[in-house]
């Protein structure tokens, strides 16, 4: 059955280039609801991405890396927050900065470590469910960042909508002043909501570093960071939409890929493209109505907050 | 502080500055050694087209000790800095300097102009002056016989090749490398998936797994990372380098790689530039040259093929065998080059079609 076995690893390999969107895309979702606008994410997966492969090379455990890499997205996304949320610089510039910032050490640190080759992590099968036919290897033969990034998805959904802490989080990203009278502590939300975004881009990075090509070269990001913040935009800050935006760029590039390989007629700058219109077309059908948009794009994204009294 | 003893400063300070002027344009004239200036486009990294120009450099280094100094300025741009760079190595006493991308042509050609007793060589270029160069390696005399190895190789007769953009370059080598796989076995054709960008891991490696999902059990790339070698070497296929050894991401996989070696070439240039006898030229150098080798032989590859390529390789270097020697087809099967004709620099240098034994259109 050949057509089913190209079928499967289109299928197979659309996940595998959907995760790393996944990733960033949804932390970034939370720290953009929380109303800062981070556009640094290229920058701090790629010093998540290097310092996963480093902490992998030493100590040759890819967990302790996986670790590693949120610990220096988060300190990373930590610049980002003293400078936007305690000093107020420009979040647009200061995003910026920090891409520019995270390509050039990531090159450096990672200098001597480019062509160092290292185990990836391995698929996790789990029993019984993974010997199922086209399911099994679809949906339960994957490695452990693949799983993590489903359950990333469940929690944060649940979290934003199902939890009281969740519903603070959402106030402060709409009116600041407002979640301040009440008591609530801006800062300290927003903080939080930034060294998460700065986790899950460190973990984007990671799943790049060690497990899609478990290698480490200058910028191996690509510009994967970019898309994913186009991402949250184009689905309007909704979780589903991210997973299936994240999903359908993948399925598209790799379908682009498939086609050309099978030598069809198709012109490969059109191949290129697809992705890009394709997930844009599709999000903004699902995402049409205009007073939804509105509702759901956090009112105070991008503003700075003065606390007054 | 007197106007007077003003003036004497200022004075004092010409005449130093103009003494400093004649040592910096004297010293390298004068003194046996020159200093030799290199611009790369990316990092120099472990492998890939800066890499191999920075060997050449270190052999240059290594072959003329102390009459060479050389300087490297890696990661510049294409454009505006580029010029600024070169401008800077040219006034700073380097009476050589080699511009290591296509992107540098116009800035070196103008910087040219300010600095007419700096020799300048540019790599990949065609546009020359009086004291601009140009030079370029004919890979695709590597990439035929890597063809002819994958050729003797291949079980299922599908090739897989990741590549780049659709210009000429990448499309001359596409079909050298076809041309050396069906002149061993006429059965084998090559799929071409164009990923778009000279790099980007993750789409050269998705691009390498989807020809290898389709049946290709050899794959080869004409991009700059090393993902395609890694992904053959997971999925238990071989693969095809190239630029530079990529056997340490595939140690099973890795087959050999079409290299570059500038070494020679730049140890030749600085010995002109200090024996005053420079010109202005236009070199296109390949196997008889040296300047295209293939890597080490990874553990597939038999003694029998061995024996193949080493007869096509002195074949090609004594210019008996040439990869584009007449009859060639396209793809329809209608033949461009007759039989005992060879395809001229000028044809190759624009190639925008197919050899048979493509599959695919070329996208235009």
């Amino acid at each position: 059955m050949d057509g089913w076995d190209t079928a499967l690893a289109i299928l197979v390999a659309t996940i595998r280039a959907g995760t790393p969107l996944v990733f960033a895309a949804i932390g970034e979702l939370v720290t953009e609801k929380a109303g800062v606008l981070n556009l640094g994410i290229e920058g701090m997966m790629l010093i998540g991405a290097v310092t996963g492969f480093i902490a992998t090379v030493v100590t040759g455990n890819p967990y302790l890396g996986i670790l590693a890499a949120i610990l220096a997205g988060m300190a990373t996304s930590l610049i980002f927050g003293v400078l936007t949320l305690s000093l107020m610089t420009n979040q647009v510039a200061t995003g910026l900065a920090l891409t520019i910032f995270g390509i050039g050490l990531s090159a450096f640190i990672g200098l001597s470590y480019v062509g160092t080759p290292i185990d990836g992590l391995d698929p996790i099968a789990i029993p019984l469910l993974s010997s199922i036919p086209v399911l099994g290897p679809l949906l339960f033969n994957h490695d452990i960042m693949i799983y993590g990034s489903i359950a990333l998805f469940v929690l944060v959904g649940w979290f934003l909508f199902k939890t009281r802490a969740g519903l603070i989080l959402r106030a402060v990203g709409e009116s600041h002043d407002a979640a301040h009278a009440i008591g609530y502590s801006v800062l300290k939300i927003r903080y939080l909501a930034v060294m998460f975004g700065g986790a899950t881009s460190g973990l984007a990075g990671a799943y790049l570093s060690l497990v899609y090509t478990p290698q480490w070269a200058e910028n191996m990001t690509a510009g994967r960071g970019w898309i994913a913040l186009a991402l949250v935009v184009f689905a309007t800050w909704r979780p589903a939409r991210v997973l299936v935006g994240a999903y359908l760029f993948g399925f598209i590039t790799i379908i682009g890929l498939h086609i050309q390989a099978m030598g069809a007629d198709v012109s490969s700058h059109l191949l290129a493209t697809l992705p890009y219109l394709a997930t844009v077309a599709v999000l903004v059908i699902i995402s049409r109505d205009a007073t939804k948009i509105r509702l759901n794009a956090p009112a105070s994204l991008g503003r700075p907050f003065h606390p007054t009294a | 502080m007197s106007i007077v003893s003003a003036m004497k400063r200022v004075a004092g300070a010409v005449v130093a500055g103009t003494a400093l002027a004649v040592l910096a344009i004297g010293g390298p004239a004068a003194a046996e050694g020159i200093k030799v200036g290199f611009v790369y486009v990316s990092p120099i990294g472990d492998a890939g087209w800066t890499f191999q120009h920075n060997l050449g450099r270190e052999e240059l280094e290594a072959t003329l000790g102390d009459k060479v100094e050389t300087t490297y300025v890696e990661s510049v741009p294409e454009g505006g800095d580029a010029e600024r760079v070169i401008r800077k190595l040219a006034a700073d006493g380097h009476s050589l300097i080699f511009t290591t991308s296509f992107g540098y042509m116009n800035p070196t050609i103008k910087v040219g102009k300010m600095f007419p007793k700096v020799a300048f060589e540019h790599a990949t270029g065609y546009k020359r002056s009086k004291n601009v160069s140009t030079y370029l390696a004919r890979f695709y005399e590597g990439r035929y016989l890597t063809g002819v190895v994958a050729g003797m190789v291949t079980k299922s007769n599908k090739i897989g090749y990741v590549a780049a953009f659709p210009i000429p370059e990448v499309v001359r080598g596409i079909n050298a490398f076809t041309r050396g796989l069906r002149s061993v076995n006429p059965a084998a054709e090559v799929n071409v998936v164009w990923v778009s960008s000279w790099y980007d891991p993750g789409k050269e490696r998705e691009a390498a797994e989807t020809l290898i999902a389709q049946g290709a059990d050899v794959v080869t790339q004409h991009t700059d990372s090393t993902a395609p070698v890694q992904a053959a070497e997971d999925r238990g296929v071989y693969a095809i380098g190239y630029h530079s050894d990529m056997s340490k991401y595939g140690p099973k996989a890795h087959l050999t790689a079409t290299t570059h070696h500038w070494g020679k070439y730049y140890v030749n240039k600085a010995n002109e530039v200090m024996a005053g006898k420079w010109k202005s030229g236009d070199t296109w150098g390949g196997i008889a040259e040296g300047m295209i080798k293939l890597a080490p032989f990874g553990p597939a590859v038999t003694d029998d093929i061995k024996k193949v390529v080493a007869e096509k390789e002195a074949a090609i270097a004594s210019g008996a065998l040439h990869p584009f020697a007449g009859p060639v087809k396209d793809q329809s099967g209608a033949v461009r080059i007759k039989e005992g004709e060879v395809m001229s620099d000028g044809d190759m240098l624009g190639f925008g079609w197919y050899v048979e034994g493509v599959i695919g259109e070329l996208p235009k």
